[in-house]
């Protein structure tokens, strides 16, 4: 037999039955579609996570206190396990390391902001003038905070979109005295807005020196210290070094965690990769069970179509003839399913886009490659016993059955 | 005397049905020469069907030789049988077994499809087919669009459409009135005037009358043959 003639023969079989067809193309569909959109998830998922770390800077090693790993017995635990705060003192002397570029001190506490009467509370993050390059931010107005001693600061406040939003409204806000908690500051600067952000959203920030946050929040400690490395090379050099600094600072006990940007991706990717893997693997078992529907209706089909098999036979189709035809049949219907399923996930993919258009759900190529291979796979191979019990038919028996 | 066309030796066929034995056909000799007209008749379950079966290679004899045109055939495997159904032999069944969803003309092509002859020469060959059983304007129509007779046209139409050695018909007439009965026989007796070996298993006394030879089955032996004066003592 041609093999166009075997697709046309096959494709005729299909759709003598439409309901039967329609409903096993719709199962397959249901399996791939399912892999699509689930991988799409999960692969957004990662990409999402990935984009709003990427977005805190590159080449960042952030160091805070304490330790969260445990690193064995170490004589020094046994005496005091408590770690020393961070202090502005240990970040300035991170300067010292040949391998850092820059150092931005974070202390972070909430308070209040009023301005003509209206109050709302904030996020405060006191920091120095590097912040806003080492976080890869931009302004929307005026300046960032200005360089000087990390330990004095004039009384300068940078504030998120939202915030100069809801408390000036169309009011210019540049040069303007607020007040965050029991302390004045002239607005200097307006953050553009960002956006989505992992974290700290600056867009309800308010941004002042690290000292004055300090004094507003009556502490010494810092929150964070985020080194920056030269190089993307000198990342570890530089974690390196601003370990020893902070040891050699607290009587020679390591008790505090440095991570390196890096380290933390390489987990995410891990982990939602992983997960999306998982999520594609649940999707899979669809595919598996409209395999096993495949096979079913193939087999339904053989036993109703026995006479025609028992006519092909005396016709002089050989075994291999009918098995191809039956294969044919089975290969065509897991195609349309999984064509008609790709066309369904990629449509709940972008419609998923279409509903948080911060979230990247755009299927992973090895997801969509594999969901139609597997949904192909399957068809074919719950094909093959059906289409060699019709091969193996005994004519004379079939040719009886009406 | 022309050569001989089938050559039956010592044939058995014996069925099992759970622990008994049933003998479809026993000790069977028969030769039948190329361009007879052979009816074989007999009450039920006297084995002509499966003789018929037999003949068409679509059975297979327990012990015996079957020679078809001097070439042993029950030595031959499975795909080499089908090319000899597909090249050598055409069916025509009492029920006709058509192919519900495709048209007359492409019912007619099958045996061209499964034998893998161009489309061309298919559509060439049909359109002679549809002319010469009058269903020119019956060629885009499915079985059941069809009358009786119609079908068992198409279904002659098919079987000879591989210019066949010989015809096996199966009660052709089973299904059909007397008219639409009488029409089909006409068309296959045509065949045969045309040279082709026209078998046709039947229980109708009158329709065996009109071949030129009988064979009369009883209990699985060949109790009566037409062209033998003195039938076989058993």
């Amino acid at each position: 037999m041609r093999t166009r003639d075997l697709i046309g023969f096959a494709r005729r079989a299909a759709t003598g039955n439409p309901l039967r067809t329609c409903l096993l193309i719709l199962a397959m569909a249901i399996g791939v579609a399912a892999v699509v959109v689930l991988t799409a998830l999960g692969d957004g998922a990662r990409r999402y996570v990935i984009g709003e770390f990427s977005s805190l800077g590159t080449n960042l090693v952030i160091i805070l206190p304490g330790r969260s790993q445990t690193g064995g017995f170490n004589p020094g635990n046994a005496i005091t396990s408590t770690p020393r705060d961070l202090t502005i003192d240990d970040a300035q002397a991170l300067l010292r390391g040949s391998a850092v570029h820059r150092v931005v001190p974070l202390a972070v506490g909430t308070s209040e902001i009023s301005y003509g009467g209206k109050l709302r509370e904030v996020m405060v993050a006191g920091t120095n003038a590097a912040y806003l390059e080492v976080r890869r931010l931009a302004l929307a107005q005026g300046r960032f905070l200005a360089d000087g001693d990390w330990r004095r600061g004039a009384s300068e406040a940078v504030i998120g979109a939202t915030i100069r939003d809801e408390l000036f409204g169309v009011e210019p806000a540049l040069g303007q005295l607020v007040r965050v908690g029991d302390r004045r500051f002239r607005v200097v600067g307006v953050m553009a807005t960002s956006g989505q952000g992992l974290g700290m959203n600056t867009d309800e920030l308010v941004i002042v020196p690290v000292s004055l946050a300090q004094a507003m929040f009556n502490s010494n400690t810092l929150f964070r210290i985020m080194v920056e490395a030269g190089s993307r090379e000198a990342i570890e050099l530089a974690k390196a070094q601003a370990i020893d600094i902070i040891k050699l600072r607290h009587e020679g006990e390591e008790d505090v965690t440095a991570i390196t940007q890096d380290a933390v991706l390489a987990t995410f990717d891990k982990l939602l990769g992983t997960l999306t893997l998982a999520v594609a693997g649940i999707a899979a078992i669809s595919l598996a069970v409209a395999g096993i529907l495949v096979m079913n209706v193939m087999l339904v089909s053989v036993t109703q179509r026995t006479a025609e098999i028992g006519l092909l036979k005396a016709l002089g189709a050989t075994g291999a003839t009918i098995r191809n035809a039956f294969l044919t049949e089975a290969a065509m219907l897991s195609l349309a399913g999984a064509l008609l399923g790709y066309l369904l996930g990629q449509g709940g993919a972008a419609l998923i886009r279409q509903l948080y258009p911060t979230f990247p759900a755009y299927p992973p190529d090895w997801a969509v490659l594999a969901g139609l291979g597997t949904a192909l796979l399957t068809g074919v191979l719950f094909g093959v016993q059906p289409a060699r019990r019709a091969a193996r038919l005994d004519p004379v028996l079939s040719l009886a059955k009406h | 005397m022309s050569a001989a066309l089938i050559e039956l030796a010592g044939i058995e066929r014996v069925f099992y049905l759970g622990d008994s034995e049933v003998h479809a056909l026993r000790h069977l000799e028969l030769r039948i020469d190329s361009g007879e007209y052979v009816a074989i008749m007999g009450p039920s379950g006297s084995g002509k069907s499966t003789l018929l079966n037999l003949l068409g290679l679509l059975d297979h004899p327990n012990t015996g030789t079957y020679h078809l045109e001097g070439r042993d055939v029950t030595t031959l495997s499975g795909n080499e049988q089908a090319r000899v159904r597909s090249e050598r032999i055409g069916f025509v069944f009492q029920s006709f077994h058509l192919v519900p969803r495709l048209t007359a003309a492409e019912n007619i092509a099958l045996p061209m499809t499964l034998a893998g002859i161009a489309p061309d020469e298919r559509n060439r060959r049909v359109a002679h087919a549809l002319k010469d059983y009058g269903l020119a304007d019956r060629a885009g129509h499915r079985p059941d669009q069809l009358s009786g007779g119609q079908r068992q046209r198409v279904a002659i139409a098919r079987a000879t459409i591989m210019q066949p050695a010989m015809i096996l018909a199966d009660e052709p007439t089973g299904n059909l009135d007397r008219h639409t009965g009488e029409e089909v026989m006409r068309l296959l007796e045509e065949l045969n005037a045309r040279g082709v070996t026209l078998i046709v298993v039947t229980h109708d006394t009158t329709l065996g009358a009109r071949a030129h030879r009988q064979l009369l089955m009883e209990d699985g032996e060949l109790k009566h043959d037409s062209a033998t004066p003195c039938a076989p003592v058993t």
